[in-house]
């Protein structure tokens, strides 16, 4: 298919579209600080226990319980079908067997389908490790980025890469969904893979500039997007083909996982597409425009030199 | 490397479709289920174990391959076919049982944090577990009677002279504070009297047993019991059979829908290039599958997430070689001429496109947790066997393909008569 949309001409609104995600975001994460997002346990340390009861039992009754050992500020979540999450402070091996046995005792038999619990220092060496692999990840990134492009669109392509992580971020900040161990794998993914598009549009460009034709810098880009939309399309197709499958059907624990990536993916198929090649044109006028200028200012300082001394 | 004209062609390209096919079938469900599943998969344990430094005394090496020794020990009395215990950093433990029934139970067993400490009458401790080197139930020869043989590591022999020497010389024969009391987690466990001053580091604890096996028990006791140092668990995820399959079954569902509909994907828009595409993918999940499993890894809900993820990326070398090679056929090139062209390009596209996400999976390899370190492993190898198909056996496929005259048609590579330039329709 031949497509011939104006990608570039209307990239005013694009950027405001991303600034429209990004910017609620970030004043999310802003307003909830100290916990920009909601951290699981797998961050702040603490236990989860996930129940089946065989009879009907209600939230309240498993909080009445919970009350009784004085944990009744903990976050009980139904999960359909008798299921209860209950989220609690750290609690040692004596009190976790309390929890389940009062539950047992007042509430009758139930299945214990999952008890974890992870302490304070895993959560923080899990949060310094998650920072130390963004940093690395980031610094590579960028390491890569130089060495396969030039100055402006390695520009392009890394604040098109920090814009996926700010709107995969800001869904989650916004929401408020619990972000877990495998949250991170997911924004480490993103930082990876949604440089793909951009990559491949700008190797367009670069392909088309050497074979340029009488055209604008504007026409060139819109056509090397146009050239390469289909495959940008396809290609993050069927990624979120496999990532709805793992969201809708997969098990429990990937899912916050699968819903990074989808944001993220997206995101990333979008800012390929509306944000780095147009802000590739945008920085190269701006640098343009710089360089007329000093060229300007030198001729006109010059200019004044030589009439000064023709004084 | 490409294939014969008419007849031969179309003959050496069935062989080969209806092989990989053959092996997919063939080989695909014994290398499922030869895969180890994690305990997110089919219920059990992972517990981290800390052991931790008193003021008194740092954890050494050797405070840890004893713990080691004990844990090990009472994994054992779980009956459990293939524990996991290793040695994590200095101070710490990861036990992982796999595939065990009963999570609550193994915790309650590892996570004794049962000491064992000698004290006199008035309560003073005079050797504690680390001083215990073994302990054995024995019949003694002449009195038929069961007793048990105590004995202590070079410290605590030294000690046990000392006090044994002590209460001897301090308090007669019978004197209730001639007893050493021997406390298991502050539970009395025995209360012997001393005889005589022990300078050899072997004691033993006569009389007062019913039976060989209530000494073979508190033998048991003192010996696995015996940590050498206190441990906290700071880490525990236990997972019950119940969701453990319940994860493994919606995961199978989401694997088999999730390829059926990048199948289907592919088919529909690439059309004969997508069947070899798909053809390619079989191939693709045997290599990775094979190499996970000759590698001994453990299949988690993450690692299939990657595998999934995996398979939607791969596709995309696929995709990145079938545009161009559409591109080509529509700037009027032959089918022979495109393919080699569509690839030829496509290379460096395809490197570039894998080679970031890679450096980001290896990142999250080298720092991330143990639960996500199985998605970094089976998306790296994804990403590298996909290339590897894309690259070769797509390519030799697609050259057999264009080896049979019936399969010129242009249509069948989603191409319109209509697009490409007039000198160059009829034969492609």
């Amino acid at each position: 298919m031949n497509f011939n949309f104006n990608f570039v001409g209307r990239r005013k609104w694009w950027y405001a579209l991303s600034l429209l995600i990004i910017i609620p975001g970030l004043i999310a994460m802003v307003l909830n600080w100290p916990s920009p997002l909601n951290f699981g346990i797998d961050f702040t340390g603490g236990n989860i226990i996930q129940v089946q009861f065989q009879q009907p039992v209600n939230a309240s009754q498993v909080r009445e319980v919970l009350g009784g050992l004085n944990l009744g500020n903990s976050s009980i979540q139904a999960a359909g079908n008798n299921e209860f999450l209950i989220r609690t402070t750290e609690l040692n091996e004596e009190q976790t067997d309390q929890v389940i046995g009062a539950l047992r005792d007042k509430l009758g038999q139930l299945d214990l389908k999952r008890n974890e619990k992870v302490g304070a220092t895993i959560g923080r060496e899990l949060t310094i490790k998650g920072i130390e692999a963004m940093a690395i990840a980031w610094v590579l990134m960028i390491i890569y980025i130089t060495i396969r492009f030039e100055f402006l669109s390695g520009l392009a392509a890394i604040l098109a890469l920090i814009h996926d992580v700010l709107v995969t971020l800001g869904f989650f900040a916004i929401f408020r969904w619990e972000v877990d161990s495998t949250f991170l794998a997911a924004i480490l993914t993103i930082i990876g893979y949604s440089i793909n598009d951009t990559i491949v549009i700008f190797d367009r460009i670069r392909e088309n500039l050497r074979l340029r034709k009488k055209e604008s810098m504007e026409e060139l880009v819109n056509r090397s997007i146009n050239q390469t939309l289909t495959r940008s399309i396809n290609t993050v197709l069927t990624v979120i083909i496999a990532l709805l499958a793992l969201m809708l059907l997969g098990g429990e624990t990937t899912r916050t996982f699968a819903l990074a990536m989808l944001i993220g993916t997206i995101s990333g198929a979008y800012s390929s597409i509306f944000t780095a090649s147009p802000l590739w044109i945008d920085f190269r006028k701006l640098s343009r425009e710089r360089h007329r200028q000093a060229a300007v200012t030198k001729a006109a300082t010059k200019a004044k030199t030589r009439k000064a001394t023709s004084h | 490397m490409a294939g014969g004209k008419g007849a031969g062609g179309f003959f050496k390209l069935a062989i080969v479709f209806i092989a990989i096919l053959a092996l997919g079938i063939g080989a695909f469900q014994p290398l499922i289920r030869a895969m180890k599943l994690g305990l997110d998969l089919c219920g059990g344990v992972y517990i981290l174990v800390q052991a931790q430094s008193t003021a008194e005394h740092a954890v050494t090496n050797e405070d840890m391959v004893a713990l080691e020794r004990v844990m090990r020990d009472r994994v054992d009395q779980l009956g459990i076919a293939e524990p996991v215990i290793q040695r994590e950093g200095s101070d710490r433990l990861i036990i992982q049982l796999a595939g065990y029934d009963n999570p609550e139970e193994a915790v309650k067993m590892i996570g004794k944090t049962a000491q064992l400490e000698f004290r006199t009458s008035d309560g003073q401790v005079v050797v504690t577990g680390k001083d215990l080197k073994d302990a054995k139930a024995v019949i003694d020869q002449q009195s038929r009677e069961p007793e048990i043989t105590l004995k202590f590591n070079a410290e605590g022999t030294k000690k046990f002279a000392e006090i044994t020497q002590k209460l001897v010389s301090s308090y007669s024969s019978g004197d209730p504070k001639r007893h050493i009391a021997i406390y298991l987690d502050e539970d009395l466990l025995t209360n012997p009297h001393v005889d005589e001053a022990i300078p050899s580091g072997e004691a033993v604890i006569r009389g007062g047993f019913a039976s060989f096996q209530e000494a073979a028990d508190l033998a048991a006791l003192l010996r696995g019991g015996a940590l050498p140092v206190p441990v906290q668990i700071i880490e525990r995820r236990a997972v019950g059979p119940t969701l453990g399959a319940d994860s493994l079954a919606r995961s199978k569902t989401a694997v088999i829908v999730g390829l059926a509909l990048i199948a289907l994907f592919m088919l529909v828009v690439y059309r004969l290039p997508g069947l070899v595409a798909n053809l390619s993918l079989i191939v693709y999940s045997l290599i990775v599958l094979g190499v996970l499993w000759a590698l001994k890894a453990t299949l988690t809900l993450p690692g299939i997430a990657g595998l999934l993820l995996s398979v939607g990326m791969a596709v995309d070398a696929n995709i990145i070689i079938y545009e161009r090679l559409k591109e080509e056929l529509r700037n009027g090139k032959t089918l022979r001429a495109a393919i080699d062209a569509g690839f030829k390009r496509a290379f460096n596209t395809i490197f570039d496109a894998n080679a970031t996400t890679v450096l980001a999976a290896l990142v999250l390899y080298f720092l991330g947790s143990g639960t996500v370190r199985g998605f970094a492993v089976t998306l790296s190898l994804g990403i590298v066997a996909s290339m590897f198909t894309a690259i070769t056996l797509t390519r030799f496929l697609l050259h057999l393909v264009i080896g049979v005259p019936a399969f010129h048609k242009l249509w069948l590579y989603g191409v319109k008569e209509g697009q490409i330039p007039v000198a160059a329709r009829g034969e492609i």
